[in-house]
Formats: structure tokens, C-alpha cells, sequence
């Protein structure tokens, strides 16, 4: 009776699929039971409520107000809003340098070429946990204390206890600045479909870019000298035993941030060298034929589809350098791992909540990053008709 | 008379050479040569020279002042950082020279360090068959490799059959590394194979549950999984069960590179055209019969390179171990930074790691490229 059912097709799948399930679930079953017998072995409770307690650690770089008498709920935001700020500072370096090299890998210059070359291999062939500490260990112990710190223009000072840079502050009529600043990316952003739909239907083509950037960057210009440049620098100034006011970036964030774009950029220059190398000659040749000059070739014919190549392993990129992030804990910089996975575990013992919190916001983040990957993906696929 | 070496043709001069009789001059060096190479690759225009310069002042300050911290400054003998300094200012390698056996072996007992020798030989021996498909009896050597792992392991920790036990702890430098790469590399292979299937199949429970653990593995840090190994695994098995932080470790290193290799062999699967699949299928092949007859051997041999670059990764991902504690090639030269006698040099020891690096993974990385290459027999 059995080995009919086995036999047919259907059934033998549901069969399979009733013994995975239960398998699965004797599994959980039984991690959970041992967890809960270890847990009870050890005198510990599974709960949360460690969260709303006081934290009473410091946190060296907090973007949202932080003391030592906030909770551990609060050190787990300024420790997301840590990562998530390395994070968005590398994606934006790695992408600039990477396209950069990559566009100076595939030049006709071989000197150049071959630099680059170079460069790419060796950073991408170390480790980054290597390129971390190196980096840091570098501004650390090269750079001078802060009362010998090197001044740049009197406004940005180097130093071994970070960088410290000219702090803007925002006077009352800045919103205004902030408005126009809107209203003038939402007219940008309407008029490009609109000169696109004109060149669509009649073949009339408007200079989108320059009008846009004129646009962007005139209208809040002049709302702001209207309103009287309500804006102000404060600089950082030599005091008596340390550099004062100003922002500052510290080592372990210098370094992270760094290290991570070098790294991620390395990687990134070959995947656009690969895409643009993916387009084939013919393409030039055939906008070439129709008498489309050069650079409306590049952004009408090449961009489009070498971006169709690039785009996928460029997200698994940006998710490797926000997963990379986490590397922090190396050099002591207060990211999630290092606030409530590193020093609220020791402190509070709840290894299994905190390590669950933990794995829980990076899935998250990397849900977010490939969800918006995987729609702007779907916007520039290919539309076959 | 005829000038036969001008080659013009000044009117009047027409018959210097019979017709058909010319000869081929070389042509111009301004289309042709190493002066043409130069200013069409180096200085073809405006943009080309100013990089060609900056390449070259880059190459100016950066050079002389590798060479001359490497090896023109360089102290190769010394007991101390004050002895090297006496000798120059540039790097001291005499640093790295003391404590090379403690970054190979890590803390492994002096006495018994043949095993890990004799471990790497019988590892470039398992690895024999891998990489090569033109060697005799390729069958039966494979089954050897396939079971080198368990032999390794009885190998290096021992306590059986008259070896002596070493715990794990013992374990450091660069073995440490080699142990958890080769480890997780050749463990994650099947679990990928099978995850991959899993992906593909069209058992709908099956699927979902092979797309949460892939999806889960690759959205999380290898750290995290790290710390789960250190704080949280202990907590899941039996209470009172003494459960090893290496195979702790070994076990997440594991899953993550099955989780990534999982894609790479899904990669190959999705791209065997269907017709493979209907033909096993019309052939009245079980579903294991053509995966492993048909399906099997095109997928992985078109995910070899694919295999590499994971394997590349996770061997630079070794060096994270440092962070719940152990000391791998990494971590045994951060910690001998604390030695007093030879404070302070850092660079030392992180560019000698870096060098060891780049050239394992390079090396690598070429064979994967070679690989690539041998493999894409398309046209």
C-alpha cells in the first residue's frame, strides 16, 4: 500500500513535502526545548524587557541624542543610525571611485590602464578586515596629535583623533532655501518627462541636463541670497588642549568608511568595466550609422543597456559593503554589532535576544536594499515588445 | 640613376622599379612602432596626457618610497624594534622573521607540528584530482579526496590510534585559516548542491524552505553568524553537552558558504538548456538519476569558477574569526604587537598579511580566470 502510494508522482510529492514539514518542525522543537532547558539551567528568562532598561555605556559617536543613562532600546537606534550612516557614506564613495576606475580601466591609456589594474588587484585580493585595520592603523599612529594637527585652509584639521571639519549652521530663513530647493527638483524631475514626451512624439529635443541643473541649483541660490544667506560655518578652532567646535569624524568611522569604499570600489570597477565591455562594437557603429554624435550615443544607446548588466551584481555589492559594516567591531566603532550585539550582551547576558535583534535588522536591511534594487532593475529591464 | 631607397614617386622617377617589382617599406613610425604606441596609448589627447602625467608623478612618489621601506631601509636581523631601528628606518622584518613558526602554527605544540606538514601534503594531494581532469584514475583518487577532510581532522586534533590529543584551541596562524576555509569549502559544496535542487524544485515546500535559508544566510553578516557560534549555538544542543568553539565556528562557516554556493550552482542549473532536462526526462530517467547522469556534471562544470571565487571569499573571510577571539594569521600578529620589545609596528605586520594574501588569493583568483577561459568552448 505504501510502496503504491510512493510510486505515484502526486502523492509521493505530498509525501515528501508532510515528512520535510514535520522533520522541520521536530527540529525547531527541539533546539527551542534544549534552549529553554538550558536557559532555565542557567536561572535566565527569554524576554525583552532588558531593552527599556538604562544602558549606562557610552557611545562615542551618536547622531541622536545618547548618554549613558539612555536605554538599551536608544543605544540600539544610535547604533543602527551608525551603521546605516557608514553604510550610505561607502555606497556613495565605492559607487563614485568604482564607475571612475572602471571607465579609467577600459581607457585607451596604458599607462593609466595598467595603474588601475594594479590598484584593483591588490584591494580586492586582501581582505577588508586587513584594509580596516590598516587604514586605521595608519591614521592612528601617522597622523599628528591634535595640537600639531595638519590645517587644511584653516577649516578642516587632520589629526589622530579624527578629522574636524566646519560644522553649518542653519539660521531661521533657511527653510525657505529648503523649499525652493524642492520645488525646484520636483519642476526638474517634470519637465525631463515632459521633453521626453515632446521628443517621443515630434523628435524635438530640449538640453534636459543643463536646464535641470540650472534649475536645481539657481532657484535656490537665489531664494538664499534673498533671504539674506542665513548660514553660517562654525570652524573648528585650536583650544587649549584640543581642537574644538566643528564636526568630527572620528578614526574608527575614517577608517570603516574608507576602507569599505576602496574596498567595494575595487569590485565595483569590474563589474562596470564588464558591463560596458558587454555591449558590443556594433551598437557605436549603428547609432554612428544613424548619425547620432557621440556622446548621445553613450547616454541614449550605451548607458541604458551596459546599466541592464550592471545593475544586479552592483546590489550584491552595496549589500556585501552593508554587511561588511559590521566588521566595525574590529576597531571599536559603534555599530549595531558593537552597541547592542557587543556591549548590552555582556552587560545584560541575553545572548539569544540580542544576537535574535541583531540577525533581525541586517535581514532587514538587506531586504530593503535588494527590494530597492529589484524594482529600479525592474524599471530599466529590457521591455520586449 | 635611381635612388632605390626612396620610395616616392617624384614625377620622373616612374621607372625606378620595374612594375610589381616594388618593394615593402616598413611603414612610417607615425602609424607603426613603439614611437606611434606611445602617443596614440600615452598622449592621444588632452585628457590621455594629463592622466598619462598624473600616472606617472603617482608612480614617482609612490615607488622609490615602497622600495626604500621594503627593502633599501629594511632591517632583516635584530632582536628588538630598538635593534632594528639602529640598523635603518625602514620596515622591520626581523619582527616577522622571529615569530614566522607562531604565525604558520599558531600555538600547535612544537613537537607535534608534523602533522600540520603532513596535512598540507596530503591536502595538495586531495586537491590533485580537483584540479586537474587529465590524471589516471581520477575516480578512486576523488574518493580520497572526499575523504580527506575526515582525515585532516583526525589528523591535526588526534586522540585516536595513538596520535595525541591536541585540542583546538591550540589551533592558530595560518593553519587556523586553511582549517576553516578548506573545511568550509568542501562541506558547503554538497549542502549547496542540494539547497540549489531544493531552489529549483517544484515541491513548493521545499522550495520555500531552501529560498528562507539562502535568503537568510546571504542577508546576515558572517560575524553575526560568528557570534551566534560563540554565544548562542551552545544554547540549542542537550544541556550539559561540551560542544568545541572551533566546530562551533566550522558549523556556521558552513552554512554561510553553502548558502552562497547554493546561487553559484543555481547559476549553472538555470543556464543547462531545458532540452538537457526533457531529454533525461524522455529517456525515463528518475529525477536523481538525470541530475546526477546529466544535469550534475554540465551545472558544476560551468559553476567551477563560480566555486573558486567562493572559495577566494571565504578564505579572506577567515581572518573575521579574530573578532570572537581565536587567532588566525591575523590575529597572531595583532597580538604580538603587544610584545614590548616590538611595540608599535603594526605596518610590518599588517602589510606582511596583506602581501600573503594577495598572493594566495591572486594566484587563485588566475585559476579561475584559466578556468573560465578553458571552460568557454561556446565559440
Amino acid at each position: 500500500m505504501l510502496l503504491k502510494l510512493w510510486r505515484n508522482k502526486e502523492t509521493r510529492s505530498v509525501i515528501i513535502q508532510i515528512v520535510t514539514i514535520a522533520l522541520l518542525f521536530a527540529f525547531f522543537a527541539y533546539i527551542i526545548n534544549n534552549a529553554v532547558l538550558n536557559l532555565q539551567a542557567l536561572g535566565k528568562t527569554f524576554s525583552f524587557d532588558f531593552l527599556k532598561e538604562p544602558a549606562s555605556y557610552d557611545i562615542n559617536q551618536a547622531l541622536i541624542e545618547y548618554t549613558s543613562r539612555s536605554s538599551h532600546a536608544r543605544a540600539m537606534l544610535v547604533g543602527i543610525l551608525n551603521t546605516a550612516l557608514v553604510a550610505v557614506c561607502g555606497i556613495v564613495t565605492a559607487t563614485v571611485v568604482g564607475f571612475l576606475l572602471g571607465v579609467i580601466r577600459l581607457s585607451s591609456n596604458w599607462l593609466a590602464a595598467r595603474l588601475v589594474y594594479v590598484f584593483i588587484e591588490f584591494t580586492r585580493n586582501v581582505p577588508v578586515l586587513l584594509h580596516i585595520l590598516l587604514i586605521h592603523g595608519i591614521i592612528v599612529h601617522f597622523l599628528p596629535l591634535p595640537k600639531q594637527a595638519i590645517n587644511v585652509a584653516d577649516a578642516l584639521f587632520l589629526s589622530n583623533r579624527g578629522v574636524y571639519a566646519p560644522r553649518p549652521e542653519f539660521l531661521d530663513g533657511f527653510v525657505y532655501t529648503t523649499v525652493a530647493f524642492v520645488v525646484a527638483v520636483i519642476g526638474a524631475v517634470l519637465f525631463r518627462r515632459w521633453a521626453k514626451k515632446v521628443q517621443e512624439a515630434t523628435g524635438k529635443i530640449y538640453p534636459v541636463f543643463s536646464i535641470c541643473l540650472g534649475v536645481v541649483v539657481v532657484l535656490p541660490l537665489v531664494v538664499f541670497l534673498l533671504s539674506g544667506s542665513p548660514l553660517t560655518w562654525e570652524m573648528p578652532k585650536m583650544g587649549r588642549f584640543n581642537l574644538q567646535g566643528g564636526v568630527v569624524m572620528l578614526p574608527e568611522f575614517l577608517a570603516l568608511w574608507l576602507a569599505l569604499s576602496l574596498y567595494t570600489s575595487a569590485f565595483i570597477s569590474e563589474i562596470v568595466r564588464s558591463g560596458i565591455m558587454a555591449i558590443s562594437k556594433g551598437q557605436w557603429e549603428a547609432a554612428g550609422a544613424l548619425g547620432i554624435r557621440r556622446n548621445r550615443t553613450l547616454q541614449l544607446v550605451i548607458i541604458p543597456q551596459a546599466l541592464r548588466v550592471i545593475i544586479p551584481p552592483l546590489a550584491s555589492q552595496y549589500l556585501n559593503l552593508t554587511k561588511n559594516s559590521s566588521l566595525a567591531i574590529a576597531i571599536g566603532y559603534m555599530d549595531i554589532v558593537a552597541t547592542i550585539g557587543g556591549i548590552t550582551l555582556m552587560q545584560t547576558g541575553k545572548e539569544m535576544e540580542t544576537m535574535i535583534i541583531v540577525l533581525l535588522i541586517y535581514l532587514s536591511f538587506s531586504l530593503v536594499i535588494s527590494a530597492f534594487m529589484n524594482w529600479y532593475n525592474k524599471r530599466i529591464a529590457l521591455v520586449e515588445r | 640613376m635611381a635612388n632605390s631607397h626612396n620610395p616616392d614617386m617624384t614625377p620622373g622617377l616612374t621607372n625606378a622599379y620595374d612594375p610589381g617589382e616594388h618593394p615593402d617599406w616598413p611603414a612610417p613610425s607615425s602609424v607603426k612602432g613603439p614611437v606611434h604606441w606611445i602617443k596614440t596609448n600615452l598622449f592621444g589627447s588632452v585628457t590621455n596626457t594629463l592622466l598619462t602625467l598624473l600616472a606617472i608623478y603617482l608612480l614617482y612618489k609612490i615607488i622609490p618610497a615602497l622600495v626604500q621601506w621594503f627593502f633599501v631601509d629594511a632591517a632583516y636581523t635584530g632582536a628588538s624594534r630598538k635593534e632594528c631601528e639602529a640598523q635603518a628606518g625602514g620596515a622591520c622584518w626581523a619582527f616577522i622573521g622571529s615569530r614566522l613558526q607562531l604565525f604558520i602554527y599558531g600555538f600547535y605544540p612544537e613537537v607535534q607540528r608534523w602533522r600540520v606538514n603532513l596535512s598540507v601534503v596530503l591536502l595538495a594531494a586531495a586537491l590533485v584530482p580537483i584540479l586537474f581532469d587529465q590524471v589516471p584514475q581520477r575516480g578512486k583518487w576523488l574518493i580520497y579526496s572526499a575523504l580527506y577532510p575526515f582525515i585532516a581532522a583526525w589528523l591535526l586534533v588526534g586522540g585516536i590510534g595513538g596520535l595525541e590529543y591536541v585540542p583546538t584551541d591550540k589551533f592558530g596562524g595560518l593553519m587556523l585559516n586553511v582549517v576553516i576555509g578548506v573545511t568550509g569549502i568542501a562541506f558547503s559544496l554538497p549542502i549547496g548542491i542540494c539547497l540549489a535542487l531544493g531552489r529549483q524544485s517544484h515541491l513548493p515546500i521545499l522550495r520555500i524552505v531552501c529560498v528562507a535559508f539562502i535568503e537568510f544566510i546571504r542577508g546576515v553578516p558572517l560575524i553575526t553568524l560568528l557570534f551566534v557560534a560563540a554565544v548562542m549555538l551552545s544554547y540549542f544542543v542537550p544541556p550539559g553537552t561540551n560542544f568545541d568553539l572551533l566546530v562551533r565556528m566550522l558549523i556556521m562557516v558552513t552554512l554561510f558558504a553553502s548558502g552562497y554556493m547554493a546561487e553559484v550552482i543555481r547559476g549553472g542549473l538555470q543556464a543547462i538548456p531545458k532540452g538537457q532536462y526533457e531529454a533525461a526526462d524522455s529517456m525515463g530517467l528518475k529525477y536523481w538519476q538525470s541530475m546526477r547522469l546529466i544535469v550534475l556534471p554540465q551545472a558544476l562544470k560551468i559553476s567551477i569558477p563560480g566555486i573558486v571565487n567562493t572559495f577566494i571569499a571565504l578564505y579572506k573571510d577567515t581572518t573575521l574569526v579574530i573578532v570572537i577571539g581565536r587567532l588566525d594569521i591575523l590575529g597572531i600578529g595583532r597580538s604580538s604587537l603587544a610584545d614590548s620589545k616590538w611595540q608599535g609596528l603594526s605596518t610590518e605586520v599588517y602589510v606582511f598579511v596583506a602581501v600573503f594574501f594577495f598572493i594566495s588569493c591572486f594566484l587563485m583568483s588566475r585559476y579561475s580566470l584559466y578556468l573560465e577561459k578553458k571552460l568557454h568552448t561556446g565559440h
